[in-house]
């Protein structure tokens, strides 16, 4: 599989990546050969196989609907880049 | 008073409980070690000196106490000093990953790993050194830089718990929490002559490590020897119900019979003796299954067919749901933020300016594989044939009790040997990875030393939960042998 720049920028966009045109070159060479390595997999018969989600028996486990403490507001928002009254402080979404 | 860095864990535990020894003297040992070696080594991204005296100083209180008044004796883990790999969180003590994005975060609570050590009485040393986000075979990827191999300080000690083997290694500490989601554990337990144990899948509560692949990342740990690692086992071993992926089973309470393995099945896969290992390590990991058969073991030759087929399974689905884990690093609630006037520039520049190569590579990768249009051919597609691998070692386990094989094509390798090509650094793993995809346990430990003074180590892999015949079937080894006993000269 091989990927383009202009690829690999829409790949970026959506990964929420600001990529150097440099950069957008050599990620595109070397995912190219990831995936053209990886590409074996589409010869495999896997026709009657389920998919692996997780390797163990589990489902969701349920707890009762009881309200538990939760950590003080002052011990999350300390690592907060920028805060405003106790709340996570963000530019604006512009279109 | 450098013999007492030099004591195994359980010399260690032994001399605190009978008092011989304080956990005050034994943490002034480590960072007396520390101080000494660390510049050559770098196996340390934070040091927790004034925490970990007064972590000694409470253990010494349990001890003493204990000792006057009886009762249940404390964990063997209490008072020993211990180093923790920094993808697991440590509250109030700064967690990055290896990553400049989470750079000065303070976790506001301890993983529950963590958190089960503590409460046992260990002492933090500090966060070792790992590849950003536990994205590497060599702790190069680190953003701090790289570790250097105690053995040949011009030689990667493996990754991506690259600074907890180093650390145990060099007796920095005597034992280290590591986490294994590819090999992670074992490669460099390997590569530094360590033991090291790659839990089953469901075994460790994951609550508080910062999740790479949600469905393959384990808790792990390295010492120097098996029965060094099994009180850090029972200690952070068992159910969580903060990790809804934690099993409900109990932990057994591991009993080391010595040498007897009598009618033990090993099977050796002719899938993973391939062109390409370095000779000498072949040649190791077949004498030590030789030991083996010396003690009792049978042998048997085992197919897993579908091996050859890990690799490009791993490099779909790991890098699929780190995409998905790592879309939290938005500059909002945590880490270093590139300020801009518009919330998606913010997301773009920041995220564009402080992750790593490796880890941009990755996340790009799974962004692809999970996206319309190839999501059924690359990621559904890598899950089928995850399911083939991890039938193929049920099938083998009907036939035997254990899997051995190497861990790693060849020792230690030179930093920077592997350059800019992630493919040739992919193939490091080749060995550990199928244990990821199939949730089973591992052990590696040390079989010799190769012509380059560099450790050899073999690997174990066991049925899901069947840690505890790892342990037996490695002590034993270890019974007979003193390849793990073989310390670097620094």
């Amino acid at each position: 599989m091989a990927l383009t720049s202009e690829e690999v920028r829409q790949i970026a966009s959506l990964a929420r990546l600001k990529l150097t045109a440099e950069e957008e070159e050599r990620y595109a060479e070397q995912l190219s050969a990831v995936l053209d390595y990886a590409a074996r997999l589409s010869e495999v018969d896997t026709s009657k196989i389920s998919p692996t989600a997780s390797v163990l028996p589990l489902t969701a486990p349920l707890r009762n609907d009881v309200i538990v403490p939760c950590p003080p507001r002052e011990k999350i928002m300390a690592n907060a880049p920028r805060s405003d009254k106790g709340m996570f402080s963000v530019p604006p979404v512009l279109d | 008073m450098s013999e007492l860095a030099d004591l195994t864990l359980r010399q260690a535990s032994k001399a605190l409980r009978s008092g011989d020894v304080t956990s005050k003297e034994l943490t002034n040992t480590c960072i007396n070690r520390i101080e000494a070696v660390e510049p050559r080594i770098k196996a340390f991204l934070a040091q927790t000196f004034d925490l970990a005296l007064k972590q000694a100083d409470a253990a010494d209180e349990v001890l003493t106490q204990w000792r006057k008044n009886g009762g249940d004796p404390p964990a063997q883990t209490c008072g020993v000093p211990i180093a923790v790999k920094d993808v697991l969180c440590t509250e109030g003590i700064p967690t990055t990953c290896g990553s400049r994005i989470l750079e000065g975060f303070r976790p506001p609570y301890n993983a529950t790993s963590v958190a089960r050590l503590i409460d046992s009485g260990s002492v933090i040393l500090g966060k070792t050194n790992t590849d950003e986000f536990a994205m590497g075979s060599s702790t190069e990827n680190s953003a701090y830089g790289t570790t250097h191999n105690p053995w040949d300080l011009d030689r990667v000690p493996g990754g991506s718990s690259g600074g907890s083997a180093a650390a145990v290694a060099a007796h920095m500490s005597y034992a280290a929490l590591g986490t294994d989601t590819g090999g992670s554990v074992r490669q460099p337990a390997a590569f530094c002559g360590v033991t090291g144990l790659k839990t089953s899948y469901g075994r460790v509560s994951r609550y508080g490590l910062i999740a790479y692949g949600s469905s393959l990342d384990t808790v792990g740990a390295l010492a120097r020897s098996a029965e060094d690692l099994v009180p850090v086992f029972q200690v952070i071993a068992g159910h969580d119900p903060k990790d809804s992926t934690s099993m409900p089973v109990s932990v057994p309470e591991i009993k080391l019979n010595t040498s007897d393995v009598s009618g033990l099945r090993i099977g050796v896969p002719g899938e993973y003796f391939i062109d390409g290992i370095q000779e000498e390590v072949e040649t190791a990991v077949r004498e030590a299954v030789d030991v083996f058969v010396s003690l009792g073991a049978e042998v048997k030759h085992i197919s897993l067919p579908h091996t050859d087929l890990a690799l490009p399974v791993y490099y779909l689905i790991a890098p699929a749901e780190a995409s998905a884990n790592l879309a939290r690093y938005d500059a909002v609630r945590y880490g270093p933020r590139i300020e801009s006037d518009e919330l998606l520039e913010q997301y773009i520049q920041t995220r564009g300016a402080l992750f790593g190569t490796e880890v941009k590579r990755r996340i790009m990768l799974g962004t692809f594989a999970l996206s319309a249009g190839y999501y059924d051919a690359y990621y559904g597609q890598a899950q089928k044939v995850r399911t083939m691998i991890k039938d193929d070692f049920e099938s083998a386990f009907k036939e035997v009790d254990l899997i051995a094989c190497p861990v790693t094509p060849t020792t230690a390798f030179r930093i920077g040997e592997h350059g800019d090509d992630p493919l040739s650094m992919y193939l490091e793993d080749v060995f550990t990875l199928p244990a990821n995809l199939a949730g089973v346990p591992g052990i590696a430990f040390p079989v010799g030393i190769d012509s380059a003074g560099l450790p050899i180590g073999i690997q174990l892999k066991a049925p899901h939960m069947g840690e505890e015949l790892l342990f037996q079937a490695a002590h034993a080894y270890q019974q007979n042998t003193s390849y793990h006993r073989d310390s670097p000269n620094l």
